[in-house]
């Protein structure tokens, strides 16, 4: 309990704790315990069966596919994998046709792991756990929620669905951090091939306990758990939004109640959906339709060889790229590359002689626009246009082009590409002749860009540029076009 | 009454006669079918009888004798099916007014296995609603009577099963036995009634009771049918996880192989204390013909863990339940009753749709289960079950199969236990403990009580001990007394 704060030493500087509960949703050909199809947005009720549809008399069946990508994520977030079984959560909820869950409880598949932040800060993983999803219900009517639809709709293709549960330990003290965790667990999931990491189609849900306690408090405050998280973004306002009105509530001297809250992304804000009192009890018991869970050798080799590099070390590899002194843009750009998985196409170009600059530019703007075209790019493609564009041969203008249709048209030639639009870089001679027009033909700006200061220089190069372009039509290579306005101006 | 190595019995006979085209399989169902319709209105051994897809079946296997091709082990044989095994497309209710419109989309797994051995179904049998009660009187459709003697109930909660067989409608039926459901009929009906191996037959399609005790078997009027039956049925099935990999012994042939010579056996004194001393007579005077067979007869032993065991049973059995019944909630399928919102829809069908002893059991273990009541209950449950099975393999270290009651009682009064469930309770008792532990057993009847109602003796063997238990059940079956003496 935090008690409420004293007056007499002035305002009580407050720290927020969080915990993350991560869902992810395994990227399994079939479900958890029936062969039925995983897909998402399929035809409702197109993929079930007797076992999904908890029907009387239907068993369930380990899928081992999801055993083994539930240990690279374990072993991904440096935890102890371990022989684990399964047990029955129990509750009424209409999509859920059993009326229970079977899921791990006392007996998980991973635990005690961490998560390193990109600023080096550990976050504890409790555990990841195995558990089959429920049905999707839509409710219909009026508000949209169950209680006041006329009625309501279930699709059970997402029904049995394996799900991985990352629970982290209370290790966060700020919104940005717990979203860091949240976009670092998503790209170790990616990376490692667990899920698509895809929260806003649900692959991957995100709930956020949140306590706040005065910054020299022993003991945790009472924490809420918030529910309906369904981006970063909206991870960090609910923690923001949470972590204030708690303040709020013990500085008027109440109390913070243990509840479960939901987050209302229109208004900004949470809700009370659940008080402690009327928390379920689940009556969890072992599953008797399954038996324990106990990994072979033979599953944990073919796990450690097939988790790649995580997503820290990819970075770092990008990192390096960039030699001693990378700006902090750049560093943005290899955080959403590698967010992203496109570092495969950032990789070749570089090793093509591509500078890691521009590689990473366009990885991290022009591809990332365009994120499962990107992935599926051929990356020689990637590479290829790119060291074209760097030879000179095309404009940066041509090259975002014909990269636009690359990615559109799921691949291509660049070099065929480039010649079918009839882009070809103007060469030194013609590109001299234009510039030197373009100057003689704006004596006053020329003088202002010759006489004024760096910002007068940097706006007029600017315009000379834009002037080139427009003779040209964009053949013009904008470095080139600088260099010959620098050479002039000499 | 057995016949030479092996042992005979009217299913062996009907197949032979079939595979042989000695007899046609239409004929033989058609003459089942008459004799239920005919005899089965004083009985209610069958809830649904499925007269044209019986025929159909029937004539299928004729067609295939004709061709040429192997019809199967079970050729022609008429089954009843307890009617907590899914079948396609006929309705399959539990004896429940919440499943009472319920078609299966899906045969389980026993289904299609019987099938593929030419055995054809002709109906589902009345039980015990959701198989839970030793009488069938639970049952939402009225109660069976016991074809030995009406005024008395056949036993539960296979007692339709267990009725039809007795009453000569059919030579096989198929129960599920959790904590003697199929053994305390077969005893009372003066049939055999067995249950395998936990894991020994495939559990998919059965309704669950509860998930760590059901198991599914014969009943029949011969030990030869019974394990007939449950070998072509028996073994691994991909669909059930707790399914057992390695293939079962082959019984039919240990029995045909074998008599008893040779084998230890002892008699339980926790499985005939506190049974009544007609019955008690009956299991010593089968322990008597089993030495007089050549069995190496044993003091009697005592597994004092065993006292324990229906309490524990009714801990873990209701707790399983309260579960496993959850998912009739009037959402998917089954009986709805509307409501103003779906937990008064839940609530509303629920109410509706389960009888009072469902009801009663859906709250005991709902309690076991519950936050602070768990480890003193189911907790402890468990702990007694690891004792029970702890002490029947120190047991099992001496003997080979054991001996005892099936029920304390013969067949009592429609009506007479009704109302006191925990009297109802203690008809279990000899039974649990080899769910408890997983192993297989069977009911063999052995004469008649005091009263002129059959008696059933217990052969329990150790897991995976069917051959064993066979052989010794056939043994006492060559030694019982005529009916009636």
């Amino acid at each position: 309990m935090s008690a409420p704060p004293s007056t007499t030493d002035g305002p009580v500087d407050w720290e927020t704790v969080i915990g993350l509960e991560v869902h992810c949703e395994l990227q399994t050909e079939t479900k958890l315990f029936c062969g039925c199809k995983n897909a998402f947005g399929d035809e409702p009720n197109t993929n079930i069966c007797p076992v999904c549809l908890g029907l009387p008399g239907s068993l369930p069946v380990l899928n081992e596919r999801a055993v083994e990508l539930a240990m690279r994520i374990g072993t991904a977030l440096h935890c102890d994998v371990v022989p684990s079984s399964f047990a029955r959560k129990n509750y009424f909820y209409p999509d859920m046709p059993k009326d229970y869950q079977i899921s791990q409880y006392d007996e998980p598949i991973n635990i005690g792991g961490w998560l390193e932040l990109p600023d080096g800060t550990r976050v504890g993983v409790t555990r990841a756990h195995l558990e089959e999803d429920t049905g999707k219900t839509t409710h219909l009517g009026e508000g949209g929620r169950m209680h006041s639809a006329e009625h309501s709709l279930v699709d059970y293709n997402r029904s049995g669905v394996p799900l991985v549960e990352t629970v982290s330990e209370p290790d966060m003290r700020s919104a940005p951090e717990a979203r860091a965790y949240a976009a670092e667990l998503r790209g170790i999931l990616v990376a490692t091939g667990a899920s698509d990491g895809r929260m806003e189609e649900g692959s991957m849900r995100v709930d956020a306990n949140v306590s706040v306690r005065p910054r020299e408090a022993a003991e945790f405050g009472t924490r809420c758990e918030i529910k309906n998280l369904n981006s970063l973004r909206s991870l960090s306002r609910a923690i923001e939004y949470e972590a204030s009105r708690q303040i709020a509530l013990i500085e008027a001297g109440e109390q913070v109640l243990q509840e479960t809250r939901h987050w209302d992304e229109g208004a900004g804000r949470t809700r009370t959906m659940r008080s402690k009192e009327e928390a379920y009890d689940y009556r969890y018991f072992p599953e008797p339709d399954l038996v324990p869970v106990v990994p072979g050798e033979g599953l944990r080799a073919r796990v450690a060889a097939a988790i790649g590099p995580l997503p820290a070390e990819r970075r770092a590899a990008l990192v390096g790229l960039l030699g001693p002194n990378p700006t902090e843009a750049q560093i943005d750009q290899v955080h959403a590359v590698v967010d992203q998985a496109l570092d495969p196409l950032v990789l070749a170009a570089t090793g093509r002689g591509v500078s890691a600059p521009l590689a990473l530019a366009r990885g991290a703007n022009e591809v990332a626009a365009h994120v499962e075209a990107g992935r599926a790019l051929e990356p020689g493609a990637f590479a290829d246009l790119l060291a074209m564009e760097e030879a000179g041969q095309l404009s940066a203008t041509q090259s975002k082009a014909v990269l636009a249709e690359l990615l559109a048209e799921g691949g291509g030639d660049p070099a065929a590409i480039a010649a079918a639009r009839g882009f070809e870089a103007l060469d030194a001679g013609s590109l001299a002749a234009v510039v030197g027009e373009v100057v003689a033909a704006n004596p006053a700006e020329w003088a202002r860009y010759v006489g004024g200061d760096d910002e007068d220089r940097k706006k007029l190069g600017g315009f000379f540029t834009g002037q080139v372009m427009k003779a040209t039509r964009g053949k013009a290579d904008g470095k080139a076009v600088a260099a010959e306005l620098a050479r002039l101006r000499r | 009454m057995t016949g030479g190595p092996g042992g005979t019995g009217p299913a062996l006979a009907v197949a032979h006669a079939v595979r042989t085209g000695e007899r046609s399989a239409r004929q033989v169902v058609e003459e089942a079918l008459t004799a239920i319709v005919d005899g089965d209105g004083s009985i209610g051994a069958f809830v649904t009888v499925t007269g044209e897809e019986a025929l159909a079946a029937a004539d299928a296997v004729d067609a295939s004798v004709v061709s040429g091709a192997d019809p199967g082990v079970l050729a022609g044989v008429p089954v009843a099916l307890k009617d907590n095994l899914c079948t396609h497309g006929i309705r399959t209710t539990c004896s429940s007014r919440i499943l009472e419109h319920w078609r299966p989309p899906y045969d389980a797994t026993v289904v299609g296995r019987l099938r593929a051995a030419g055995a054809v179904v002709v109906g589902k049998t009345n039980m015990d609603e959701f198989a839970m009660g030793s009488s069938t009187e639970n049952s939402a459709f009225g109660p069976t009577r016991n074809p030995r003697d009406p005024g008395r109930v056949p036993g539960g909660s296979s007692g339709g099963s267990a009725a039809a067989v007795a009453a000569g409608f059919v030579p096989l039926a198929l129960g599920s036995d959790t904590g003697g459901s199929i053994r305390q009929p077969a005893a009372l009906c003066g049939v055999v009634g067995m249950k395998p191996t936990y894991g020994g037959i495939s559990r998919y399609g059965l309704v669950a009771f509860a998930s760590s005790l059901d198991q599914i078997g014969p009943l029949a009027t011969t030990v030869a049918d019974a394990a007939l039956l449950y070998e072509a049925i028996g073994g691994h099935d991909p669909c059930d996880s707790t399914s057992l990999a390695e293939p079962p012994r082959p019984v039919t042939r240990a029995l045909a192989e074998h008599g008893v010579e040779g084998l230890r056996v002892a008699v339980v004194r926790e499985l005939v204390d506190g049974v009544d001393a007609d019955v008690v007579r009956r299991v010593d005077e089968a322990a008597g013909a089993l030495e007089a067979a050549g069995a190496k007869m044993l003091d009697e032993i005592s597994i004092p863990e065993l006292r324990y065991g229906l309490s524990a049973y009714y801990l873990l059995a209701p707790a399983e339940a309260s579960s496993n019944l959850a998912r009739y909630d009037g959402v998917g399928y089954g009986l709805r009753v509307e409501g103003p919102d779906v937990t008064a829809m839940n609530t509303a069908t629920r109410t509706a749709g389960f009888g009072d002893e469902v009801k009663r059991r859906i709250m005991l273990g709902t309690y076991a289960l519950s936050a602070g009541y768990y480890d003193a209950f189911y907790g402890k449950a468990q702990r007694v079950r690891t004792l029970v099975i702890e002490a029947f393999s120190r047991a099992y270290a001496q003997v080979d199969v054991l001996l005892g009651a099936t029920s304390p009682t013969t067949a009592f009064a429609l009506g007479a236990k009704v109302d006191d469930p925990l009297a109802m309770y203690l008809s279990d008792v000899c039974t649990v403990p080899s769910n408890l532990a997983g192993h297989p057993a069977i009911s063999v009847p052995f004469g008649v009580g005091d009263d002129g109602l059959p008696v059933g003796v217990q052969v329990l063997a150790n897991a995976r001990g069917e051959a064993e238990m066979f052989r010794v059940a056939a043994a006492i079956e060559a030694a019982a007394p005529a009916a009636g003496s």
